[in-house]
């Protein structure tokens, strides 16, 4: 670099800025922020939603938002990593069970033992399924997962009907409400606060990790899992982790669905709702968080609406609303305002970061 | 010796694709290996590398027993290979190309609590430069020519500053000057790295390295020193049938 050297500020994606020192101006990427627009207007829609919204579709939006909390964790897991688990609903549904039985068998119903013990059941059981199907010597088969996650998911709704302790096919019904000191959360308002202040919070732990350097290695395991091993990385230690974390997100949104409906029952665990979380996820767009959240809100949404005006056909159109959108959005609908180079992101370190580096 | 690669072979079925090749490399040493298609060259690199485990032989790098070490224990032990087909992370920017693999051995915790990008911001820029993509920091890797696809991955591989680098047909499908460059920009990495390169430009390869070994049917033909290998008889003559 024999040219004067100059200090060039391009910034790049979000809260990303990069000096250089390099002679030629580098050009600025002309990425608009579409993303953050877009939280925004979800997050005050749901924020507005049961002062709008008659009782009972505000039991209905808790539920949803439960879901989309549960989307988040497929999310993860698929659309940042790439480990394509269709077993799900096995961390989301034990978790779901393990609560219910708690309150159940041993009257523990306070949020603050109910929801962690949730959480641990489902990072519990994904790390235990994880850690097989993952953890081996080489690298295992995207087949391999798929089908061992289905696997899982199946087995354990089998065992869930012929199961007498856990209620058989009838699942456990009437579990009690959630409480916190006095006060018990039922159906309402109130329920759909706690349900979105938890999806929140989920959301940006999230978006915290996926954008950190570890969400660099996870783009990296996504795209090319060899070549980052090439490198160093132990590429299936990060796999099993994520899928960890999906897991325990999907635990914690399993005890609160069984709070939330007060049953549960063997469908929970198995390959049904394993299925409908990675239709969300396709559906509103992989790969962004806040397309596994629209994702979930449009199906379930779009399923409510239809079944109460088209009671006989509403799961074909349904059906073919699903395929149009995965056939010619493969990347969501999320794809229809958010660019490829957004949704990728970068990575690159803050200014306050390098300002702290020696 | 930095690597010694003895008695190597793989058989895939019926095809012997080696049959008790050896290659030994030296520190700071750009050792070419050569050969007609089909000669065992990229095999050999793979079984090096670790993305093939040799039916029979054994890899020793750094006095250590390599033969049944993963790519990324390799990679840890500072061996770094170059795909013959580029496979730099296409919808990631150029930037982060380069900060995925520098950031490779970072402990799980910096990773997650991104502690080290602040830090390695000056590497990533200097590597860049280095290989003359600085201007293109931001675009993404598909974006590139193949000859700048090339190069980005060149830079990756040499990110992780491993004592050998494997590039195996680094030059292919570039142009006159892209390899004129290509030669430019290997030159300094001698300095504090050796490097095993599998080429069919002979006029490239000879330009660049200090020893060659050539391979014909998974066997070793020759090996020595470029001046050597050039009046070697065998070596003209399969060079010359083939042509």
């Amino acid at each position: 670099m024999g040219a004067a050297k100059q200090a060039v500020h391009a910034d790049v994606g979000d809260e990303t800025d990069v000096s250089v020192t390099e002679s030629a101006p580098i050009k600025r990427s002309s990425v608009r922020k579409v993303l953050p627009i877009v939280e925004g207007v979800v997050l005050i829609a749901a924020l507005l939603a049961p002062l709008v919204l008659q009782d009972y579709l505000t039991v209905f939006a808790t539920r949803v938002i439960i879901l989309a909390l549960f989307a988040l964790s497929f999310d993860l897991v698929w659309g940042y990593a790439g480990i394509m688990s269709f077993g799900q609903a096995l961390f989301f549904g034990s978790a779901g069970y393990g609560v219910a039985l708690l309150a159940r068998d041993l009257d523990i119903t306070n949020i603050l033992l109910v929801l962690p013990a949730g959480t641990i059941i489902g990072l519990t059981f994904a790390l235990l399924l994880g850690g097989f199907l993952l953890l081996g010597r080489h690298p295992s088969s995207v087949i391999f997962v798929s089908l061992g996650t289905l696997t899982g998911s199946y087995a354990a709704d089998r065992l869930a009907r012929g199961w007498y302790y856990l209620g058989g096919q009838n699942g456990i019904p009437s579990i009690s409400s959630m409480t916190l000191g006095g006060y018990e959360f039922s159906e309402g308002p109130a329920f759909y606060y706690l349900v979105l202040g938890i999806l929140v919070v989920v959301y940006l732990l999230c978006r915290f990790l996926v954008r950190s350097q570890f969400g660099l290695a996870l783009a990296g395991l996504r795209e090319n899992e060899q070549r980052i091993a090439f490198f160093g990385y132990k590429a299936q230690h990060l796999k099993a982790i994520i899928f960890a974390i999906g897991g325990a997100i999907a635990g914690l949104a399993g005890s609160l669905y069984a709070f939330h409906e007060g049953f549960v029952w063997p469908n929970m665990v198995g390959v049904v709702v394993s299925t409908q979380v990675v239709l969300y996820v396709l559906f509103g767009g992989s790969g962004t968080l806040i397309g596994a959240v629209i994702g979930a809100v449009i199906v379930e949404g779009v399923s409510f609406w239809l079944s109460d005006n088209y009671r006989d056909i509403w799961p074909i159109i349904l059906g073919l609303l699903l395929l149009l959108v995965i056939l010619f959005r493969p990347l969501g609908l999320i794809s229809f305002v958010l660019g490829e180079r957004e949704r990728v992101g970068s990575f690159g370190a803050t200014r306050k970061e390098k300002q702290n580096a020696p | 010796m930095l690597l010694e690669a003895a008695g190597i072979s793989k058989i895939f079925g019926k095809l012997t694709a080696l049959d008790g090749a050896a290659l030994t490399v030296g520190e700071n040493e750009f050792h070419g290996l050569i050969g007609p298609n089909g000669s065992g060259k990229s095999t050999l690199m793979k079984c090096i590398a670790g993305a093939e485990v040799p039916t029979q032989g054994k890899v020793s790098f750094v006095n250590a027993d390599i033969t049944s070490f993963t790519p990324t224990e390799r990679a840890r032990a500072g061996m770094s290979l170059k795909f013959q087909i580029t496979s730099v992370l296409p919808s990631l920017t150029l930037y982060d190309n380069i900060l995925l693999a520098l950031q490779a051995q970072s402990s799980l915790l910096d990773l997650v609590f991104s502690c080290t990008r602040g830090l390695l911001h000056d590497q990533v820029m200097t590597m860049l430069t280095q290989f003359r993509l600085a201007e293109r920091a931001f675009d993404a890797a598909a974006a590139l020519s193949h000859g700048q696809q090339q190069w980005l991955e060149i830079a990756m591989a040499l990110a992780g500053k491993p004592k050998l680098l494997l590039l195996d047909e680094p030059t292919g499908g570039m142009s006159l000057e892209e390899r004129r460059v290509t030669g430019e920009l290997l030159q300094p990495i001698k300095k504090h790295c050796s490097l095993v390169i599998v080429e069919h430009d002979l006029d490239f390869i000879r330009d660049i390295c200090d020893r060659l070994t050539v391979l014909d049917q998974g066997k070793v033909l020759a090996s020595g020193t470029v001046s050597e290998i050039q009046a070697n008889k065998s070596v003209q003559e399969i060079y010359l049938r083939r042509a």
